[in-house]
């Protein structure tokens, strides 16, 4: 095994016993733990286990090495007095535009917006009331004296207390339903786009594109079906429907390392790219050594020069005073493989 | 009938006469929208006509993808390299400054890289890409390998580009010259110094040919 997966899998073990040592605290040593979760509960550290690997392995690559190390230097930065006050405002800005409203997103299209904010929110509603409720974090328990009032316990700790038979309750307990609502919908515009859309069947790959929209679907819908069955059917079919979700749910859990789904894990990284612009525009810049333009932050291009180094690449120009490839603008590059072209056919003539 | 694989992409910027119908036509493919990703370059404008067009060359090792942080540029198995993957790209700009073609472009609004992909949802069905449909010089020439040794017999594929000590091999071609000149690879960063063919344009070229009727 190499170096940097030995690695991976110790923050992988030490994040997944970190988490298994809450399940026992936040539970009362299992006291409150329902056991009917267990197999969502295993699914779940097996899923952590998987995404810590992976996260630590991507990490590792010469290029998000890179970013990581400036990341936490420009953070640091943006830490200082005079500016802490002006940059968490920015930051926060960013974190609500990107996150919660998907900004990017609705650039790129209005229903491709629309399709992935219901999918967004759904999933983020359905992973807020599920994993506390699998991890044994959260319970609910009648109140000693009038049985139709629960009180939520969080770690063991008593908190508000709602009626059972009231709007708050509703709403409460069929969490879950509303977001199964959003995620179907979601899944069906994004599927619409990518049964009509030439462009993205070209591009698509079925574990990639269509196997998340499918699980998420799958989840959904069979979490709705539970509740129809014991809504309004008497419990018909209840087992099995509870065996199928568990299947989708476990699945999925246990692709999130895998797949499209890993990008909610590396979308964090866009937070702390925009901080490592930001600091790079107010450096110094880099100027072409053709052109004599500016074209690039001089961090970031001497940072992707000792990426290149370290990925194998030889772009150095040690006979010239360019001395890399790097110090040379895209637009120049462009040209001088138009210029590098007409020299062969000027030769190719004067030789006759 | 060719095979699909028997395909390939030739571009010859000598050929270019700079017309812009690639950059008209690459905006229509499917797979980028509204959004021409063919660059057609001046070489020099102050000193020259001359332009070039630049498609992506698609890299056996795409520095691209090597330096992409969020592991967001993929090659597909027939060796074409993809603009980034919506979901992963965080817009860093590595494989913009990085890729030794120029090629790739940042669509600052979307937060995403975007570049030339071969017009994959067109050749991945047998079809031509956009810019070689339309190009009316031949400068962008996508067909069978025997069909373009008999269209050009003076000239010669060749896919291999120096920048510096790196070697660069790619899956689009260069048409080069046969002949005399015997180069295995093109050496890009060797013209580093050269500028355009003087060809400059007289700005007074109307009134000399008026003086010379007038003389007449």
């Amino acid at each position: 095994m190499s170096k940097e997966k030995l690695k991976a899998n110790i923050w992988a073990f030490v994040v997944t016993a970190i988490l298994a040592r809450l399940i026992t605290l936040g539970s009362g040593n299992l006291d409150r733990f329902d056991a009917a979760l267990v197999p969502y509960t295993f699914a779940t550290l097996f899923a952590v286990f998987g995404i810590t690997r992976r996260y630590a392995l991507w990490l590792h690559r010469p290029p998000t090495a890179m970013y990581w190390t400036r990341g936490w230097k420009v953070f640091l930065l943006l830490l200082h007095p005079r500016h802490v006050g002006s940059n968490a405002i920015l930051f926060l800005r960013r974190l609500i535009a990107h996150y919660a409203f998907n900004d990017f997103i609705w650039r790129r299209g209005r229903m491709r917006w629309l399709a992935h904010w219901c999918i967004m929110w759904g999933c983020v509603i359905a992973v807020a009331i599920t994993i506390p409720l699998v991890c044994g974090w959260i319970d609910f328990r009648s109140e000693a004296d009038n049985l139709e009032w629960y009180r939520v316990l969080v770690f063991g700790y008593p908190t508000v207390a709602f009626p059972i038979r009231s709007l708050v309750g509703f709403l409460t307990f069929h969490g879950l339903v509303w977001s199964s609502f959003l995620v179907i919908f979601g899944v069906l515009l994004a599927l619409r786009r990518r049964l009509s859309d030439h462009g993205a069947a070209a591009l698509q790959q079925f574990g990639e594109d269509l196997l998340p929209l499918f699980l998420l679907f799958a989840i959904s819908v069979t979490g709705l079906m539970l509740t129809a069955s014991y809504t309004w059917m008497k419990g018909y079919g209840y087992d099995f429907l509870a065996i199928l979700h568990a299947i989708t749910v476990i699945f999925t859990l246990l692709w999130l390392p895998f797949g499209k789904f890993f990008h909610i894990f590396q979308r964090s990284a866009t937070v702390g790219v925009a901080f490592y612009q930001d600091v790079g525009k107010q450096g110094e810049q880099a100027k072409c050594r053709r052109c004599g333009n500016e074209f690039a932050s001089r961090m970031h291009v001497e940072d992707l020069i000792t990426v290149e180094k370290q990925l194998g690449y030889r772009y150095e120009m040690p006979d010239s005073p360019v001395e890399h490839y790097q110090w040379i603008c895209p637009r120049c590059r462009r040209a001088l493989l138009g210029l590098a072209q007409g020299v062969l056919w000027n030769e190719s003539q004067a030789q006759g | 009938m060719f095979l699909l694989d028997q395909n390939e992409f030739f571009i010859d910027p000598a050929r270019c006469i700079g017309c812009q119908a690639c950059v008209q036509a690459c905006s229509e493919c499917d797979t980028h929208k509204g959004h021409a990703m063919i660059h057609l370059e001046y070489v020099d404008r102050g000193q020259s006509t001359q332009t070039v067009p630049v498609v992506c060359m698609h890299c056996e090792s795409p520095t691209c993808a090597e330096v992409c942080p969020a592991d967001a540029i993929k090659k597909t198995e027939d060796g074409v390299v993809q603009s980034a993957r919506k979901p992963r790209c965080v817009a860093c700009n590595n494989c913009v400054l990085a890729c030794p073609f120029g090629v790739p472009k940042m669509i600052t609004d979307f937060e995403l890289m975007m570049k030339c992909d071969l017009c994959y949802d067109r050749t991945s069905a047998g079809k031509k890409p956009m810019c070689a449909t339309v190009c009316p010089s031949g400068a962008l020439f996508y067909g069978p390998r025997p069909e373009i040794d008999q269209l050009r017999p003076r000239s010669k594929p060749m896919n291999q580009f120096q920048f510096g000590r790196q070697t660069i091999t790619t899956k689009v071609h260069m048409m080069a010259p046969t002949g005399p000149v015997k180069a295995q690879y093109l050496d890009v960063t060797e013209v580093m110094n050269e500028n355009g063919p003087r060809q400059r344009i007289a700005l007074d070229i109307l009134s000399n040919l008026y003086a010379s009727e007038d003389g007449v």
